[in-house]
C-alpha cells in the first residue's frame, strides 16, 4: 500500500495513465467505423500528449498543443468531416472503409516492435544532466536567436490562410 | 519521471500507428488525422529529448514551430479535400482516378 502511494506521488502511476490515454485515443482512431467518432479519439490522444508534455518539461508547449491541436486543428478537421460526408450514402454517410486490415495490423505491430527494439538497445546518457525549465527563457530564446525563424512561420500561416481561403472559393 | 524511455516508447508506438491510420484507412481526412498522430509522436520526442538538453529551449521551440506548420498544412488540405469532394464527389482516395481532360 506504501509503495502504491509512494508511485502515485512520484506521478509515475498518472505519466502512465496518461500514456494509456494517449496511445487508446489513437487505437480507437484506427478502428473506428465512423469519421465523427474518430475524432473524438483523436481529442482524447492530443490530450493525453498536452500532459505528456508537462511531465516532460514543456508547459508552455503543453498549453501550446491544447490550442493549437485541440482549439484549432481538431475543429477544422470536424468542420472537414462536416462538410464533406457523403449525403447520397443515406443512414451511414459517416461511415469510413478500412483496407488490409490484418496486414496493417502486422504492419504496426512490427513497426512498433522495431521502434521499441532500437529505444531499448540506445544508451542515453542522461544521468548527469539535470533538467533546467524557464518559460522566460523560451521566450528570451524565442524573441533573440529564433526571431527569423519566428516570422518566416509567421508569413508561412498568413499565406497558408490566404491560400486556403483561394483554394475553397465558390467559383462558378 | 526521470527517465527518458517511456517518452520514447509512447512516441515509438504512437508514429505506428498514425502510420498504420495513414494507410489503411480509405478517407482523406482520416488520413490527415495520421499524419497529425505522427507529427505529435515527434513532438513528443524533441520535448521529452529537450528535458535533458544543455539548452532546455531549443527542442521546445522546435515542437512549437512544428505545430505551427501542421496548422497551416491542415487548413490547405482542407481546402483542397473540400474542392475535391466537390468535383469527384467523394474522397475516397481510390476513387480519384481521372486526370483533368
Amino acid at each position: 500500500m506504501e509503495t502504491v502511494l509512494r508511485e502515485i506521488l512520484n506521478g509515475n502511476v498518472i505519466f502512465w495513465i496518461f500514456c494509456i490515454t494517449t496511445i487508446g485515443g489513437a487505437t480507437y482512431v484506427l478502428f473506428s467505423k465512423n469519421v465523427l467518432y474518430a475524432s473524438y479519439g483523436l481529442l482524447v490522444s492530443f490530450l493525453g500528449v498536452a500532459c505528456i508534455f508537462v511531465f516532460a518539461g514543456g508547459e508552455f508547449i503543453a498549453a501550446a498543443q491544447i490550442m493549437i491541436y485541440i482549439g484549432g486543428i481538431l475543429v477544422l478537421l470536424i468542420f472537414g468531416i462536416m462538410l464533406s460526408s457523403n449525403k447520397k450514402a443515406g443512414k451511414n454517410y459517416l461511415k469510413i472503409e478500412n483496407v488490409n486490415m490484418p496486414l496493417s495490423m502486422v504492419y504496426a505491430v512490427g513497426l512498433s516492435l522495431i521502434l521499441i527494439l532500437l529505444i531499448f538497445k540506445t544508451k542515453f546518457d542522461t544521468a548527469n544532466l539535470k533538467p533546467i525549465q524557464h518559460i522566460k527563457n523560451l521566450g528570451y530564446n524565442l524573441m533573440t536567436d529564433s526571431v527569423l525563424v519566428l516570422e518566416i512561420v509567421g508569413v508561412l500561416l498568413l499565406m497558408a490562410l490566404i491560400a486556403a481561403t483561394y483554394i475553397a472559393k465558390n467559383d462558378e | 519521471m526521470n527517465d527518458i524511455f517511456p517518452y520514447l516508447l509512447v512516441s515509438g508506438i504512437l508514429f505506428a500507428l498514425g502510420l498504420t491510420i495513414l494507410v489503411t484507412k480509405k478517407n482523406l481526412i482520416l488520413m490527415l488525422m495520421g499524419i497529425e498522430l505522427m507529427l505529435n509522436a515527434v513532438n513528443i520526442n524533441f520535448v521529452a529529448f529537450s528535458k535533458y538538453d544543455k539548452i532546455p529551449e531549443k527542442g521546445q521551440i522546435f515542437a512549437l514551430f512544428v505545430m505551427m506548420v501542421a496548422a497551416s498544412e491542415v487548413a490547405v488540405g482542407l481546402a483542397i479535400i473540400l474542392k475535391i469532394k466537390k468535383y469527384y464527389e467523394n474522397i475516397n482516395p481510390e476513387k480519384l482516378n481521372e486526370l483533368k481532360n
